[in-house]
């Protein structure tokens, strides 16, 4: 739960007064809120936790963690669940 | 990718290895207080390559597994009741309270939903004017900005169907805790890299000073953790007990300024009961007052609850850094992660579920 994903921030936007980013992780995009990181412009790359930006971090840095994470997806995978513990077939249907 | 490389480099790891062999001249234990780090650790294989002197134990940060299992029995009971949709991340939903867990209820007819932050928890809300949504709202310092934001901005909108189960706790006070035990065998502590990169590292001063331990903020790479022992392991051996972050590039002094006043305004620290250890006071986050219609404890009365721990399950003693998950009797054999009897084999980041994923059934 304390792990974080960093992506780039590609398009920043307000969301019921809330500061919002769509982030790209590697390929996919997922929207997270930026009212964490202020100051984050388009192009920056952030880590997000649990849908929250939390910190602003250099490409170096962004690039590193997202093998990281690769790591950590395919070792899930393979004992059939994702990054959360969640079986892979049943995140499906109960991802709303 | 310069930097990626030089960060999984084998030979830097080595270099990093060997600095830590001559530094070392006699035994030293060592806590990592994240549960992921300790994944990182036995997924690299770190435990296997450090010195014999170095012994690593496993921290009590894995937020599900100290979340208490009153609170899972309350969370099973609201999810339980007619026109709610209880959301949560989906490590809770495997977690066993006394006689099931969320999956379960979710079988029986419970609208239960996984949900990957709780903005999404409240646009449900907001999409089911009619349903009482309830977002289980668990985790240590890096969740909570996330948790606030949300009851933030229902209290904004005015949206009143939205409300969350609270089991928010807090590390310092919990290393606190290890650190005063009479039994205590920590002589240093890896602390959570990202619960740093909310709160920073200033309350961690204070606990190296009294209790005379090195305390170092440390990433989840496996570069990270070895440069963080090998940063503990110079000041153990020259009696220096200092904050050294290892973890620059994501940790600063002060940490993440606008996520700690927004955790400040929506919760106040108050006493909070840690699954297997037991109340640790001014350990946790709670509601504030004038948010209590965003408090689902107070909105749903669940009645008694009385709770029944698994007799065999010694994950309290685990999370203490005492005993390692193997020494448990039920380890792999009546527990496993399909069939866990505590938490620890659940969560991604149980010292358990890691032991069995990278099958440490031994002492080596
Ligand atoms: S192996 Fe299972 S029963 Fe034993 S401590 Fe871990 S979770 Fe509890």
């Amino acid at each position: 739960m304390c792990l974080g994903i960093p992506g780039k921030v590609e398009k920043i936007f307000d969301e019921n007064g809330l500061k919002m980013g769509n982030i790209n992780y590697s390929g996919t995009i997922n929207k997270a809120c930026l009212e964490y990181v202020p100051e984050i412009k388009v192009g920056q790359y952030t880590v997000v936790h649990a849908g929250f930006g939390i910190s602003i971090i250099d490409e170096e840095e962004a690039m590193k963690s997202y093998e990281a994470w690769e790591v950590l997806v395919e070792f899930a995978a393979k004992d059939g669940v994702d990054l959360y513990g969640n079986p892979l077939e049943e995140s499906k249907d109960l991802i709303k | 990718m310069k930097y990626l490389d030089e960060f999984r480099d084998p030979v830097i790891a080595k270099q990093i290895l060997s600095e830590i062999k001559k530094t070392i001249t006699q035994p030293w234990v060592i806590m990592e207080v994240c549960g992921g780090q300790t994944h990182s650790i036995l997924k690299n294989g770190i435990d296997q390559i450090l010195p014999k002197e170095i012994e690593l134990v496993h921290g009590p940060g894995c937020p599900v597994c100290v979340t208490p299992l009153e609170i899972i029995d309350k969370a099973l009971a609201i999810a339980s009741l007619p026109n709610v949709i209880f959301t949560s991340f989906g490590d809770m939903l495997r977690v066993p309270g006394s006689n099931k867990d969320l999956f379960q209820v979710k079988s029986e007819g419970g609208d239960v939903r996984i949900v990957y932050s709780p903005l999404e928890a409240l646009k449900i809300a907001r999409n089911n004017p009619d349903k009482e949504v309830v977002f289980f709202a668990i985790g240590f310092e890096t969740t909570a900005p996330g948790n606030a934001m949300a009851i933030y901005q229902a209290h904004r909108e005015g949206i009143t169907n939205f409300s969350e189960l609270v089991s928010h706790v807090l590390v310092p006070p919990a290393m606190t805790l290890l650190l005063s035990s009479p039994k205590n065998r920590v002589q240093a502590y890896l602390a959570a890299g990202h619960v740093c990169t909310i709160m920073g590292w200033r309350e961690y001063e204070p606990i190296a000073k009294q209790y005379k331990v090195p305390i170092i903020p440390t990433g989840f790479e496996p570069i990270d953790i070895l440069e963080g022992i090998l940063l503990a392991v110079q000041q153990l051996e020259e009696g220096r007990y200092e904050v050294v972050n290892q973890y620059l590039r994501a940790v600063q002094r002060d940490g993440n300024r606008p996520a700690q006043d927004i955790i400040s305004k929506i919760f106040e620290v108050g006493n909070r009961k840690w699954r297997g250890i037991g109340e640790i006071p001014q350990s946790g986050l709670l509601i504030r007052d004038e948010f209590s219609i965003y408090d689902a404890e107070k909105k749903f009365n669940v009645g008694n609850i009385i709770t029944q721990e698994s007799d065999e399950c010694i994950a309290g003693v685990i999370l203490q850094g005492l005993k390692k998950p193997h020494e448990c009797p039920a380890f792999g054999k009546e527990c496993t992660p399909m069939n866990p009897l505590g938490a620890t084999m659940v969560s991604s980041e149980g010292a358990c579920s890691a032991y069995y994923k990278y099958q440490r059934i031994k002492n080596d």
